[in-house]
């Protein structure tokens, strides 16, 4: 176990020993790393076969699946039906995420900012495990929590009957709160130092340092620490099916109840058979789900590359 | 310090290799079990509105038979049906029979019927309608009515709390209640008992529940001015009650026979069914053919 067992080996062996060393821990990195590619590969070609079935074998049309509101999977075709389409769902997801990221990414910055600059001692020492803390609650609690208080507040102090759009946004603005905070403090604490100083220097004050130097410095990690947020945001099934009301109707204000493409999933999964239609409109709203999160890693990409 | 981490490792992972041999030892046990009709496991997948009256029986049946594991899971009758279909569960629960279902193959699944539910609808408590005349029932359900005011109430506007598609309960209110008319976009809650909740918390809602999950925090109303009642329902005056059916995939054997005789045993069918809500089918003095 220890060096001195091995001393009386010759330094060739040791040689060869590392050498050995050297390529089973290469190999086993190389076999980690493609069992993961392999998996994400096989996932996506798994949900795309299965999405776009809807298309190439149920023949339903872009069109009808993306544009129209008429969710009718189990109607008989002498009823007219049966018809998927989609885009309540899809404005639904939409809507509460981009709400979330709104009412969120302000406050997070400016927290991130309190944190980095205003009050480090502090902020390091009480704020930081609180957003910690904030981060590990599962969502079926903060679904819970809005459940009981939020959904009764809205309705009797705002309006509507409580499951809204508002409820859902709220909860999951708070949810992605710890995203966006964590990833903007680093992109705000890893600025050079000079730059403060220099800005300082030249006789700005600490606000002005703060918006027109850090700020603006810091700005591809705030972006995406925000598209982060928006992606958890636009990924999150439980905490909002249990506020939100599950309408599928497209909502026309923000105390409508609405529903997601998620909770659209999570509610029918069970009662459809693999292989029918319904079931292969389910997977192609996964594609979506998919689709979505692709194009946020991608905008993640360019922003810090030009950042 | 180091060396004490690394002997807590090889304990833990002693303990982890320990728990899994422990574990996958029982699982051989009860496999080997399954020839001997009161031993093993059963997955029962299902009907939310079955769930309560399967739960209590299972219970039951385990405490008799302690070699026995009966898991019982709600999900909604589709999902009973498509599950037993697949072989993920042993029995599927379901309130509609297997051939109403779009994509089930029926001709695999052997059906049998254990008692009738019957399906209130029920409101917020604080809405004080007694009563209700199928045309009204059908107006508010298909939307055109949108305030209880129209139809005698108070000023309050009509919240409607549905169950998902998949859901027995709701095809069942659609069959006998609304005529096979289309239900209005309403919100949709995924078991009985979330739906009551929601029911009970929200001004002006109005839904529909089986017989079991209602309760004094909801408001039961009459179809026609019969309540949905044990007499009326096996009388056949109030008409919106369904079937309970136990599905397997074939016929059923070892432990699954065992279980479902249990279920149409006088045990079960003199106390925990009337106990709970449901109806004996032998009280039944009406049928219903297919």
């Amino acid at each position: 176990m220890t060096k001195s067992s091995f001393s009386f080996k010759t330094d060739s062996w040791l040689a060869k020993r590392k050498k050995y060393h050297e390529i089973g821990g290469k190999a086993l990195a190389f076999s980690c790393a493609a069992v993961v590619i392999i998996l994400t590969l096989a996932l996506v070609y798994f949900i795309s076969t299965k999405g776009l079935a809807t298309f190439f074998i149920n023949k339903v049309s872009f069109n009808e699946f993306f544009l129209s509101t008429q969710w009718w999977p189990d109607r008989p075709p002498i009823n007219g039906g049966p018809k998927v389409g989609a885009l309540p769902f899809i404005i639904g997801s939409l809507a509460v995420s981009m709400l979330a990221v709104l009412v969120s990414a302000p406050l997070s910055i400016l927290v991130a900012v309190f944190m980095v600059e205003i009050a480090p001692v502090w902020g390091q020492r009480i704020l930081q495990p609180a957003i910690e803390l904030l981060a590990g609650i599962p969502s079926v609690v903060y679904g819970y929590v809005g459940l009981i208080l939020l959904v009764p507040f809205i309705r009797d102090y705002i309006g509507g009957n409580g499951f809204s759009i508002l409820a859902g946004f709220l909860v999951l603005a708070v949810m992605i709160l710890p995203t966006i905070i964590s990833v903007s403090t680093d992109s705000l604490r890893s600025q050079p130092r000079q730059w403060k100083e220099a800005a300082f220097a030249l006789g700005s004050t600490h606000w002005q340092v703060i918006r027109l130097v850090l700020l603006p410095a810091a700005r591809s990690g705030i972006i995406t620490g925000i598209v982060l947020g928006l992606a958890r945001a636009f990924g999150e099934a439980l905490a909002v099916q249990m506020v939100i009301g599950n309408t599928r109707k497209i909502p026309t204000s923000i105390l409508d109840p609405a529903m997601t493409l998620t909770s659209a999933i999570t509610m029918d999964m069970g009662y459809t058979t693999t292989g029918s239609l319904w079931n292969n409109a389910l997977w192609t709203m996964s594609l979506v789900l998919l689709g979505f999160s692709f194009f946020f890693i991608l905008t993640i990409k360019i922003v810090s590359k030009r950042g | 310090m180091l060396k004490g981490r690394k002997y807590l490792f090889i304990f833990l992972t002693g303990l982890f290799i320990f728990f899994i041999v422990t574990f996958t030892g029982c699982g051989k046990q009860k496999d080997n079990g399954q020839t001997s009709p009161v031993s093993g496991t059963l997955t029962i997948v299902g009907s939310t509105a079955m769930q309560p009256l399967v739960e209590e029986a299972a219970v039951k049946f385990q405490t008799k038979n302690p070699q026995a594991q009966i898991v019982v899971q709600g999900g909604g009758s589709g999902t009973g049906l498509t599950q037993v279909v697949q072989g993920a569960a042993d029995i599927g629960n379901s309130d509609i029979e297997a051939h109403e279902k779009e994509g089930i193959d029926a001709s695999q699944l052997t059906g049998t019927k254990i008692c009738v539910v019957g399906i209130a609808v029920v409101t917020n408590p604080n809405l004080k309608v007694k009563n209700l005349s199928k045309k009204q029932l059908k107006d508010i359900f298909t939307g055109k009515v949108t305030n209880w005011k129209e139809i005698g109430g108070p000023g309050q506007k009509v919240v409607l709390i549905n169950r998902p598609k998949g859901s027995g309960t709701r095809i069942t209110f659609k069959k006998f209640a609304l005529d096979g008319a289309e239900e209005a976009k309403g919100m949709e809650s995924d078991s009985s008992g979330v739906a009551r909740q929601i029911i009970s918390k929200t001004p002006g809602a109005v839904g529909y529940l089986a017989l079991p999950y209602v309760n004094d925090t909801v408001n039961t109303l009459s179809i026609d001015g019969y309540a949905p009642t044990k007499v009326n329902i096996t009388s056949g005056t109030y008409p919106v009650w369904a079937y309970q059916y136990m599905y397997t995939k074939g016929r059923p054997t070892g432990l699954k026979k065992t279980f479902l005789d249990y279920m149409l045993s006088t045990e079960v069918q003199a106390t925990i069914v009337p106990d709970l809500g449901y109806i004996p089918i032998t009280a039944m003095k009406v049928t219903r053919d297919k």
